[in-house]
C-alpha cells in the first residue's frame, strides 16, 4: 500500500490496517529479532571487551597509586588531591563491604532454597521457656536477595568507574594537564553533570518503589506463595512454571479449569471494555464539543461549565453514588417499583451482561466532559476556510465531519487516545467502585463478570492471597498493554507522513 | 424564487439550532440530575436506609452534616487526605519538574534508554508491585501510616514527566544558550529562566497531583488496611458503602453529605484553574 492510499483510509480503516500489519509483521519482526542477535551479541562483546581492555590498561600502565585503587577504591584520586571523589569512592566501598558482611550475604546465600527453617517454638534452657527459633522468612529472603543483587550491580559499576577515573587522573598528571579539583567537581554538578543531580532522587524512588518491586513480583510468579504458604509462619518455594500452566489451562488440580476459564473471560472483557470505553467517550465527547461550538449557539460558556462541573467532583464520589443508586435495593429500583414500571428489581449491576452495558454507560457519563473539554480547544484550531471550501464543493455536514473534522482530530489527539486506551485497560476505579462488591459467580475464580485484569489482580491479592497466581496475571496484564501500545505506536512509514497533515 | 429559497435555508438553520438546543438541554439535565440528587439526599432528615422510594426528603435538615462531623471519623479522614495531598503535591511537582528538565534540556548517554525504561515500566499494572512495596514499608514500620502512603504516591512520580517535558521542549533553546554565554550555570537557567516560563505546566502538575489522592482507592486501601484512623476519604467512604448495616441505618444520606463536603474544595479549585488543566492536557497531546 502506498502512502496516498493509506491516507485515504477512514480512521478505523487505518487502525485495522495497523492491526493487520502488526500481526503480519510479527513473524518477520521475530525473524529480524533473532537475526539481529549475533550482531547484538557482537556489539555486547565489544562493549564487554572494552571494559576489560580498560581494566587491563589500568593494570598495565597504572602506577602503584592507580593499582592500589583496584583494592582501595579512590586511593589514586585521594593521593592526587581529588579528595571529594576519592573519599566518596572509599566511603561507598566501606559501606558496601559492611552491607554484604552483616546483611546481604545472609539473604543471598538462601536465595536458591528460599529458606529451610520453619518458624517454631522451641524450648530454651537458658530462658526456661519456649522461644521462637531463628526461622527463615522466604519473603524477606527473596526481597533482600534482589536488593543485594541490585546493590552488587551498582558496586561493580562504581568499581569500574573508579578504575577508569584513577587511570584518567594519572594520565592527566603525566600530561601536565590541569586536574579537576574538588571545586571543579562540585561545579560540574550544576553544569555539564546537572542531569545527575536532578535525576538522582527521582531515580532512587523509581528503583526502590517500582523497579525492585516489579522484579520481586516477577520472581514471585515462579513460587507457590499463597494462603497455605504465608511467611512468616510458613515457607514458600520455587515451583517453576506451574502458575503459568494454571492460568493457561494446562495445570493440575480442581481449581485450574475454573482459573483458566476466568482468565479467558476477564481478558476478553478487559479488551472489549477498553475499546468501547475509549471510542464511545471520544466520539460522543467530540460530538458534544461540535454541538456547543456550532455557530449560532448561545451561552457556550454555560453549557461547557455545566459539563465541566461534573469533572471537578471527584470520580470516586460519583462512582460510589452511582453504584448505590443502581444497586438492587437502590433508589432507582425502588422508585421504578413504586411506579409499577417493573415487578422486581432490575439487576443493573449484578447481571453480567446488563452490568457491562451499564458500566459503559456510566463511564460515558463520567468521561464525556473530559473529552469534550479536550476536543473543544482543538476544534477551534481547525481553519474555517477548510469547511468553507468543502461547502462550496457541495459537501454536507456529515461528509465535512468525516473528511475534515475527524481526520484532523485523530491526528492531533492520537497520543491522548492511546493513553486513554491504555488507561482504560487498567481502569481500576470505574470497575471496582461500581461492581467490585458484586458476588463472584460459581464458575469464576475470585472474579465476577465485569472484573478487569487489574481488579482481578486486586481481589486475588487481597481476598484470595494467591500471590503467585496474581503475579502471573500481572505479567499477562503487562503483555496485553505492551502489545496494544506496540500496535498503536508502531507507526509504519506511511503513518509518519501524517505528521505533515496540513 | 430566489428569496424563498433563502428563507427556507434560514428556517432549516433555525430548526437545526432548535434541535441542538434540545440536545444540549437534555445532556445538561442528564449530567446534572445525579448531582442534584446527591445534594438533595444529603439534606434528608429521616433515617430511612436503603428502602427509600422517594427522592425529596420528608424533612429537610442539616442533621447529616452535623452527624458527619461529630459522630463519624470523617473529619480525621478529611484531614489525612488533605495532609497527604498537600505534601505529595509539593514533592511530586519538584520531582516531575526536575526529571522533565533533565530529559528535555540535557543530553547524556542514558537519556533515551531511561525514557524507554519509564515507558515500559508504565505498562506494568501499578498494583503488581504493591505486595512488594507493602512488605518494604512493613519492614520500615510505615504500614498503616500516612508517611508510607505519601512515599508510595511520590516515589514513582518521575514517570509522569511526559506532559511537562513536552512543554519544556517548546521553550526555545536559544534562551538557554544566551544565558550560558552570559555565564549562567545550568542550575541558574533552570530556576531563573525555565521555571518562570513554565507557570501553566507547573499549575497543571500541582492540580493533578493535588486531586489524585482524593480519588485514589487501590493503594491507600491496601496500605491502611484495617486502621480506620488512617483512612483517606475514598477508603473511609467506601467502607460505609460496603457495610450493609450502616447503610440500612440511614448512612446513605450521611454518605451524600460527605460527598458534598469532599467535592466543594476540589470543584472550586478545578473551576478556578480550569484553563491550565486544558492547556496541560492538550499541550501534552499535541506534542506527541
Amino acid at each position: 500500500m502506498v502512502d496516498l492510499e493509506y491516507l485515504k483510509l477512514s480512521p478505523f480503516g487505518k487502525f485495522w490496517f495497523n492491526f493487520k500489519a502488526f500481526f503480519k509483521r510479527l513473524p518477520s519482526s521475530f525473524a529480524a529479532f533473532f537475526k539481529a542477535i549475533p550482531k547484538k551479541l557482537y556489539s555486547l562483546w565489544l562493549a564487554f571487551a572494552g571494559i576489560f581492555i580498560n581494566i587491563g590498561r589500568a593494570a598495565k600502565d597504572g602506577d602503584w597509586k592507580t593499582r592500589s585503587s583496584f583494592v582501595v577504591m579512590g586511593f589514586g584520586l585521594i593521593t592526587r588531591k581529588q579528595y571529594l571523589r576519592g573519599i566518596l569512592y572509599l566511603f561507598f566501598e566501606v559501606l558496601f563491604i559492611l552491607y554484604m558482611v552483616f546483611f546481604g550475604w545472609k539473604y543471598l546465600a538462601k536465595m536458591g532454597s528460599l529458606g529451610e527453617v520453619v518458624r517454631a517454638e522451641v524450648w530454651d534452657d537458658a530462658v526456661g521457656d519456649y522461644v521462637i527459633n531463628n526461622y527463615d522468612n522466604s519473603l524477606l529472603i527473596l526481597l533482600y536477595s534482589l536488593l543485594t543483587i541490585f546493590i552488587m550491580t551498582a558496586f561493580v559499576y562504581m568499581w569500574y568507574q573508579n578504575v577508569k577515573g584513577n587511570l584518567l587522573s594519572q594520565q592527566y598528571v603525566e600530561a601536565h594537564l590541569h586536574l579537576p579539583t574538588t571545586k571543579d567537581d562540585i561545579n560540574s554538578y550544576v553544569n555539564e553533570n546537572y542531569h545527575k543531580s536532578l535525576l538522582a532522587i527521582p531515580m532512587l524512588g523509581l528503583v526502590l518503589f517500582t523497579i525492585l518491586p516489579i522484579f520481586f513480583m516477577i520472581f514471585i510468579a515462579f513460587t507457590n506463595y499463597d494462603q497455605y504458604h504465608m511467611p512468616p509462619a510458613q515457607l514458600f518455594e520455587w515451583v517453576g512454571v506451574d502458575n503459568f500452566q494454571t492460568v493457561l489451562g494446562g495445570g493440575i488440580g480442581s481449581n485450574s479449569k475454573t482459573f483458566a476459564y476466568t482468565f479467558k473471560e476477564v481478558l476478553l472483557w478487559t479488551i472489549v471494555w477498553a475499546l468501547f470505553a475509549t471510542v464511545s467517550n471520544y466520539v460522543l465527547g467530540m460530538i458534544v464539543a461540535i454541538l456547543i461550538n456550532k455557530k449560532g449557539i448561545k451561552f457556550k460558556k454555560l453549557w461547557r461549565t455545566i459539563l465541566v462541573m461534573t469533572i471537578a467532583i471527584p470520580q470516586f464520589v460519583s462512582l460510589m453514588f452511582m453504584s448505590q443508586l443502581l444497586s438492587e435495593q437502590g433508589l432507582i429500583n425502588n422508585i421504578l417499583l413504586k411506579w409499577n414500571w417493573i415487578d422486581k428489581p432490575v439487576p443493573f449491576l449484578s447481571d453480567g451482561t446488563l452490568a457491562k452495558v451499564v458500566i459503559i454507560a456510566v463511564n460515558i457519563w463520567i468521561g464525556i466532559p473530559y473529552s469534550m473539554l479536550i476536543c473543544t480547544g482543538i476544534l477551534m484550531n481547525i481553519p474555517e476556510d477548510l469547511y468553507e471550501s468543502a461547502r462550496i464543493d457541495g459537501a454536507g455536514p456529515f461528509k465535512a465531519y468525516m473528511q475534515i473534522t475527524l481526520p484532523y482530530m485523530l491526528h492531533v489527539t492520537m497520543p491522548y487516545l492511546i493513553t486513554q486506551f491504555i488507561g482504560n485497560l487498567n481502569n481500576f476505579n470505574v470497575i471496582f467502585l461500581l461492581t467490585g462488591a458484586v458476588p463472584e459467580p460459581m464458575d469464576m475464580h475470585y472474579a465476577n463478570r465485569t472484573d478487569l485484569l487489574i481488579t482481578w489482580l486486586y481481589k486475588l491479592t487481597l481476598s484470595g492471597k494467591q500471590y503467585g497466581l496474581a503475579s502471573v496475571i500481572g505479567i499477562f496484564t503487562f503483555i496485553v498493554v505492551a502489545v496494544f501500545s506496540l500496535i498503536f505506536y508502531n507507526r509504519s512509514k506511511s503513518v509518519k507522513n501524517e505528521e505533515e497533515f496540513m | 424564487m430566489e428569496k424563498r429559497k433563502f428563507r427556507s435555508k434560514k428556517v432549516s438553520e433555525r430548526i437545526t439550532l432548535a434541535v441542538i438546543y434540545t440536545i444540549l438541554a437534555i445532556i445538561s439535565i442528564v449530567w446534572l440530575v445525579p448531582f442534584f440528587m446527591l445534594i438533595i439526599i444529603s439534606f434528608r432528615g429521616e433515617a430511612v436506609g436503603m428502602s427509600a422510594d422517594y427522592l425529596f426528603p420528608k424533612q429537610w435538615s442539616f442533621d447529616n452534616y452535623i452527624k458527619l462531623f461529630t459522630k463519624t471519623k470523617f473529619l480525621t479522614w478529611y484531614g489525612n487526605t488533605l495532609l497527604v495531598s498537600a505534601i505529595v503535591t509539593v514533592f511530586q511537582t519538584i520531582i516531575v519538574l526536575m526529571t522533565s528538565y533533565a530529559l528535555s534540556r540535557m543530553r547524556f548517554k542514558l537519556r533515551k534508554p531511561l525514557m524507554n525504561l519509564m515507558l515500559i515500566l508504565g505498562m506494568f499494572p501499578g498494583f503488581l508491585s504493591m505486595t512488594a512495596v507493602y512488605f518494604v514499608l512493613k519492614e520500615i514500620n510505615l504500614t498503616q501510616n500516612l508517611l508510607g502512603l505519601m512515599l508510595v504516591y511520590t516515589a514513582s512520580s518521575a514517570m509522569q514527566y511526559y506532559i511537562c517535558k513536552g512543554f519544556f521542549d517548546t521553550i526555545p533553546k536559544s534562551l538557554d544558550e544566551a544565558a550560558r554565554i552570559d555565564g549562567a550555570s545550568r542550575h541558574t537557567i533552570f530556576v531563573k529562566i525555565i521555571l518562570p516560563l513554565a507557570k501553566p505546566i507547573i499549575i497543571y502538575t500541582i492540580l493533578t497531583a493535588f486531586i489524585a489522592p482524593w480519588g485514589e482507592y487501590m493503594f491507600s486501601s491496601f496500605i491502611m488496611l484495617g486502621d480506620t484512623d488512617k483512612y483517606t476519604v475514598a477508603v473511609g467512604m467506601k467502607s460505609w458503602i460496603d457495610n450493609a448495616t450502616l447503610m440500612s441505618e440511614g448512612y446513605f444520606s450521611i454518605f451524600c453529605a460527605a460527598a458534598v463536603v469532599v467535592s466543594i474544595p476540589i470543584t472550586a479549585l478545578f473551576i478556578w484553574l480550569q484553563r491550565y488543566y486544558v492547556a496541560g492536557v492538550t499541550g501534552g497531546s499535541v506534542k506527541g
